[in-house]
């Protein structure tokens, strides 16, 4: 796509070409939708150039200048986003903030990057940097979008969105060609962006990325899938985060197709329906709630609905993903589909806003399998991908009819990746961050000395040539015969199941691999209501042996899973056990994000642990818990221990 | 708030007003006046005559003496159609909207007396009838905007939540556009958060519509917080008038509260 430019005189190698570009070609094209008092506005292509021509001559008539950072705080507006590409246009560094942040983390971010100038939505984000204002007092300016609450604001700092746009029109006709000439001046391989990576672990990170690096990423995926400018999507997430910069920004400047809006976050599934976008990206989370909204209405529907959508879903979830990928299947179900397809799936898609839909994208966290195989069911093709901020989210997408539930496809193109010794899954991409803002110390650790990001994921390839990740790589240990234990991993398996609420696994430098399990006190309570079977309480329902053989057959489908990959095949659950309280972060058992403290677990356990390994086929134990009031007190069980049948690798058993 | 509000001439003059029901004095002798621009707060004990206080000011109870000037106008006997012509809206302690219809339909009622067209060019929605919906209908957007209810604007008003429906509820009366607004009771039952929002909700109003509000709460938190000034009822007899800090160390008011013996 190297053609010569007009203003560059080379090639549309950064944002605000791409931009002039399309305002060129297709100036007459829906560029951006908001809707906006019950009515959806669009901006044509030239339209928008021309806005943030006016915003970025706005912002030089106020001082700002090439290598400053501008900060970017509210929901997804047609504004915000033109503010990225204005500050671009002159040569700075657009630097998008969480809107739901408090003031106290956007004072690390304001400070560590250096920040002076500021466009914010409303009155709420004007509120926060208000009350940061005395611990940074460098905060010089702050444009606000919407003046609603603000009119009797007097802080010399704050000026109106539309001011600076007059300010901007006034200054764009006294210096006739400065807008040109400051394009010209950018560079590919000037930053573009810096995205600030949440900090679960130590202080956030500003990753910057180079015009040529996200564009390259953005080009990538446009022609992986196959993008062009009649596509539309919906921008509703956050968007400090790395996959809307990608998804509603970058690809929509590169693949020049409309981004639309929602008209608050409230409304956005209510907007989703009426856009009806061919392209989707959202994470596990969202949709589950969708799904379970279409449950809950399923539940209240009339009787004949009801059966119709439950004999059809068992249709569709006998054929509906085969079909999809284009495998044989047999005539009366292709039958039974069409059929479906008639009476329920295409309305279901309908209800979803999914009607469109070509191609739809999760990632970020591991999705349960019900969930993937009801959406792929349904006829709407929910692919994976992988990537972090740092890579531009480009490394792995599924490619269409090769989507598996547990991989995360295959490299994308000019991805090159390695498998180092430890497991840790290591990238080179053209998607490659520059580096950690002011943090050389963090870029060293994080890329090789030759050109590897190292992802601190750990993964494999499976026989399919597809990555797989199965954990972080600081979690995963090896097992006695010396093949690799990825305890979340299976752990995530094991918790797909409704009935167990949560798994804790060993086996690094063990001979085998042994769970507690959690059960789900509300699944398994109506599971044992269901069958008559009486319980006195949580303590009662986890020693029953109907409950042990529930539980026994789910961790069986897991080995048998298990069984199936080469690498994964030692580390089934041979034996189990039931414990006999829920893991709690009040007993320091959970983190605050509900994560397993491993070690913890095992320290407090040790009796129960040691009973697995040898042999025992129960075990006392008396743990102490805290109430909720404060109280301490003990709970004492003997804990019952099953073992588990494992199935051999297919390779291994011929 | 960080404005400087104008506070201008007095609006509503009530004087010497007298109510009753068969032997029932509600009110007997209450004058007070509210002043444009302000927000005005009606306080009192269960059965002070707080409710049929409003009721007087839009014309819905008759009073036996006194009068009602709004805007120098002196009026005997008035009614709750003529009182919304001249620009007074309320809301009602009980939600009073239509359950079965949208939130945005139950907002368009409220324009309801600045439509110009006829019914019958109302039915056949055509010509004038047609820009004129299409006008009312902007405005209305723009209340609901105001009001964040964008999320439930195509839902019946009876599937809503109490909270919402009492925005709701204020969106109708801020569709009339009006001068002055009641609220009866805007923030009873409500949970915290909500009365957050409802007070947030009021005060924008006033800032930003220049709306004078006169409202009757019995949470004395929001009463202190938010209002100018204040006129305390106690068995239809005014016992006080003044600012928050007035009204809070008024011996005649702390005894109403408190309860003495009559």
């Amino acid at each position: 796509m190297a053609q010569s430019d007009p203003i560059s005189g080379g090639s549309v190698d950064t944002f605000p070409l791409l931009l002039l570009q399309h305002a060129r070609k297709q100036g007459n094209r829906t560029a951006i939708r908001e809707k906006d008092l019950g009515i959806w506005q669009s901006w044509t292509w030239a339209q928008v150039a021309n806005e943030v021509r006016t915003l970025a001559c706005g912002l030089a008539a106020q001082g700002f200048r090439r290598e400053m950072n501008l900060a970017i705080i509210g929901d997804n507006r047609p504004r915000l986003y033109w503010s990225f590409a204005a500050a671009q246009c002159l040569g700075g560094v657009p630097v998008p903030m969480y809107q739901d942040a408090v003031a106290e983390e956007m004072l690390f971010v304001l400070d560590n990057a250096e920040i002076e100038y500021a466009i914010v939505e409303d009155q709420e984000q004007v509120d926060k940097l208000l009350e940061i204002l005395p611990q940074y007092p460098n905060l010089k300016h702050i444009f606000y979008d919407d003046p609603r609450g603000l009119r009797n604001y007097t802080q010399p700092q704050l000026m109106s969105y539309d001011r600076l746009r007059e300010l901007g029109r006034e200054y764009d006709r006294r210096n006739p060609g400065f807008f040109e000439r400051t394009v010209s001046e950018v560079r590919p391989e000037d930053v573009c962006v810096m995205l600030y990576t949440s900090g679960t672990t130590g202080k956030p990170k500003g990753v910057c990325h180079t015009h040529a690096g996200f564009i390259a990423a953005a080009r990538g995926d446009v022609e992986f899938d196959g993008f062009n400018s009649s596509d539309e999507v919906l921008s509703y997430l956050p968007m400090a985060w790395v996959g809307d910069h990608l998804f509603s920004y970058a690809q929509a400047m590169v693949a020049g197709f409309t981004v639309n809006c929602p008209e608050s976050s409230e409304t956005a599934m209510n907007d989703l329906r009426e856009i009806g976008p061919t392209y989707y990206f959202a994470p596990p989370r969202i949709f589950e709630n969708l799904l379970t909204t279409v449950m809950i209405r399923m539940d209240d529907a009339s009787r004949i609905k009801r059966g119709l959508f439950h004999y059809f879903m068992g249709v569709a979830r006998r054929c509906g993903t085969q079909i999809m990928d284009g495998k044989p299947v047999p005539p009366v179900d292709r039958l039974l589909y069409v059929l479906g397809e008639l009476l329920v799936y295409g309305p279901l898609r309908n209800i979803l806003g999914m009607s469109r839909l070509r191609v739809a994208y999760t990632g970020g966290a591991a999705i349960g399998p019900d969930l993937y195989r009801f959406y792929r069911s349904i006829g709407i093709n929910l692919k994976q991908l992988y990537g972090q901020t740092e890579t531009s989210v480009y490394v792995c997408k599924q490619p269409n009819g090769r989507a598996k539930l547990d991989s995360v496809g295959r490299p994308l193109p000019g991805v090159e990746i390695r498998i180092a010794g430890n497991g840790e899954v290591q990238v080179k991409t053209p998607g490659m961050l520059k580096e950690y803002y002011k943090r050389p110390d963090a870029t060293a650790e994080s890329i090789s000395p030759d050109g590897y990001f190292l992802t601190g994921d750990a993964g494999f390839f499976d026989s399919d040539g597809d990555l797989k990740i199965i954990d972080r790589a600081s979690d995963v240990g090896k097992l006695a015969d010396g093949s690799i234990f990825a305890p979340q991993f299976i752990e995530n398996k094991l918790k797909f199941f409704p009935y167990i609420k949560e798994a804790v696994c060993f086996g690094d430098r063990r001979e085998m691999v042994c769970a507690f399990i959690n059960i789900d006190l509300q699944a398994v309570g109506n599971w044992a209501e269901k069958r008559n079977m009486p319980y006195t309480g949580y303590l009662d329902l986890t020693s029953r042996p109907e409950v042990y053989d529930l539980m026994l057959k789910c961790i069986e489908q897991v080995n048998a899973d298990l069984a199936g990959e080469a690498q994964l095949a030692s580390s089934q659950v041979s034996r189990f056990l039931i414990l006999h309280k829920e893991l709690d972060a009040d007993d320091d058992e959970l983190t605050r994000t509900r994560k397993v403290r491993r070690s913890f677990v095992a320290q407090k356990y040790a009796p129960l642990v040691e009973a697995l390994y040898s042999g025992q086929s129960h075990c006392r134990i008396a743990t102490e818990v805290k109430f909720e009031d404060g109280r301490r007190g003990t709970i004492e069980a003997d804990i019952k221990i099953r073992d588990a049948k494992t199935s051999l690798h297919p390779a291994m058993a011929a | 708030m960080t404005g400087q509000r104008k506070i201008g001439d007095v609006m509503l003059l009530v004087e010497n007003i007298a109510l009753s029901f068969g032997g029932v004095r509600a009110l007997s002798d209450v004058s007070f006046d509210v002043r444009e621009g302000e927000i005005r707060a009606i306080i009192g004990p269960n059965g002070a005559g707080k409710s049929s206080m409003l009721n007087v000011i839009n014309g819905v109870y008759h009073p036996q003496q006194g009068n009602v000037s709004f805007r120098g106008e002196v009026r005997r006997r008035m009614d709750p159609h003529r009182a919304a012509a001249q620009g007074i809206a309320r809301t009602f302690q009980n939600i009073a909207l239509f359950k079965g219809m949208t939130v945005l339909d139950n907002i368009m009622t409220g324009r309801n007396l600045k439509m110009r067209s006829s019914l019958i060019e109302q039915a056949i929605y055509i010509g004038r009838n047609r820009r004129e919906e299409i006008a009312h209908r902007a405005k209305v957007e723009e209340i609901i905007d105001f009001l964040q209810i964008e999320h439930i604007r195509k839902t019946p008003v009876g599937r809503l939540p109490y909270g919402l429906q009492k925005r709701v509820e204020l969106a109708r009366a801020l569709a009339a556009e009006p001068t002055l607004l009641l609220l009866d009771e805007p923030m009873a039952g409500m949970n915290v958060e909500e009365k957050q929002d409802m007070c947030r909700f009021i005060l924008d109003v006033n800032d930003e519509f220049g709306t004078t509000i006169v409202l009757i709460e019995h949470d004395m938190g929001v009463v202190m917080d938010i209002c100018d000034r204040i006129v305390v009822l106690d068995y239809g007899r005014k016992i006080g008038d003044g600012t928050p800090d007035e009204i809070r160390n008024d011996k005649a008011v702390i005894d109403a509260y408190l309860g003495v013996s009559h």
